[in-house]
């Protein structure tokens, strides 16, 4: 009964995603079936690496046929920062079952660890219901980019809005963030430098570095900011 | 289909192991009070390292530039702050984008 209601629960935060999934997940497809991929080459991608800016980049890569181990490494880049999000979601797993944290691991996303991360803040949650997030996410992902993969191109775009779906979540979820006047700052000095870095710097390293800055002038300047 | 194979083997271990390295070795351990302050702050960060590019940076190569993006985030932020609605964040964020994209809303002059 418990487990049936953390599915239901899990399933209800998670839906936001999986519809914003759908318009990247099908283009994604779309892409790489232009690029020479089967459908199941498209699904087997999203399964193994489960991750979306680093599959587009990847299959831009193979289509430009560059080495396995350039696209490995480039992969390795831009995945990076969910090394930060997992150390944030890990404050709230003390002492959890390791095995289903690594299988909670294999799920963490920008989307998913944003989801989790306001719920486990607000108490009630736990890591069932956000293993439920993060597969809930991953099926949609999976859907949504093998279907694009056989005929998404017969699928009108900028439908609904459909594409603001994610914008219109991550601004509902700094919104949530905003428990003070330091997370205030820190996310004010973030997307300042996030602008700037993305403009100068290359590929998307400017999201760790902005995070990382900003965290840190937040900390150092934590006294005077609360 | 092998080569593929691999290649998903390695992008695959190369995602995953970020992912997983934090939650399995800092999840069993005593965390640092101030490593905790800060990683306390690294989601507004994060989640706004990611969105205002998002809103104001585009083309190839990147360009600051006003966007569609933008005009719907302003009345899309008010409404989640207003009601901290997630689902209905992202039904009022969709319409307005849409909207906008329609040329419905000629008050913003597009």
């Amino acid at each position: 009964m418990r487990q049936n209601n953390d599915i239901t629960i899990g399933a209800s935060a998670a839906w936001p995603i999986c519809l914003g999934y759908i318009p990247i997940g099908l283009a994604f497809g779309v892409l790489a079936r232009k690029a020479g991929l089967t459908p199941l080459q498209i699904g087997m991608m999203s399964v193994f690496v489960f991750a979306g800016s680093s599959q587009f980049i990847a299959v831009s890569m193979l289509a430009d046929g560059v080495s396995a181990i350039a696209i490995i490494l480039t992969t390795f880049m831009v995945n990076l920062r969910h090394l930060l999000m997992s150390s944030s979601l890990a404050v709230f797993f003390k002492g959890e079952d390791r095995k289903k944290l690594s299988l909670f691991a294999y799920g963490v996303t920008d989307e998913s660890f944003a989801v989790n991360l306001a719920r486990l803040r607000d108490g009630e949650w736990n890591l069932n219901r956000s293993l439920v997030v993060n597969q809930m996410a991953n099926a949609a992902w999976l859907a949504s980019t093998v279907i694009g993969g056989f005929g998404g191109q017969f699928i009108p775009e900028k439908a609904f809005g459909i594409d603001y779906a994610l914008i219109a979540m991550f601004i509902c979820l700094l919104v949530f963030q905003f428990r003070g006047r330091r997370y205030v700052i820190t996310a004010m000095i973030a997307g300042i430098l996030a602008v700037i870095f993305s403009l100068l710097i290359p590929g998307n390293s400017y999201i760790i570095l902005a995070s990382v800055i900003a965290a840190t002038i937040g900390l150092i300047f934590r006294k005077y900011l609360t | 289909m092998k080569d593929y194979l691999i290649l998903m083997a390695g992008m695959g271990l190369v995602t995953f192991l970020p992912r997983w390295f934090p939650l399995f070795f800092l999840s069993n351990r005593e965390i640092p009070k101030l490593l905790i302050e800060w990683l306390d702050l690294i989601p507004a960060a994060i989640l706004s390292a990611l969105l205002i590019p998002a809103l104001v940076v585009g083309g190839e190569p990147k360009v600051m530039a006003f966007k569609p993006e933008l005009l719907a985030s302003i009345p899309t932020f008010l409404f989640a702050l207003k009601t901290k609605s997630l689902g209905g964040t992202v039904v009022v964020g969709m319409a307005l984008y849409w909207l906008i994209g329609k040329g419905h809303l000629p008050f913003f002059g597009l």
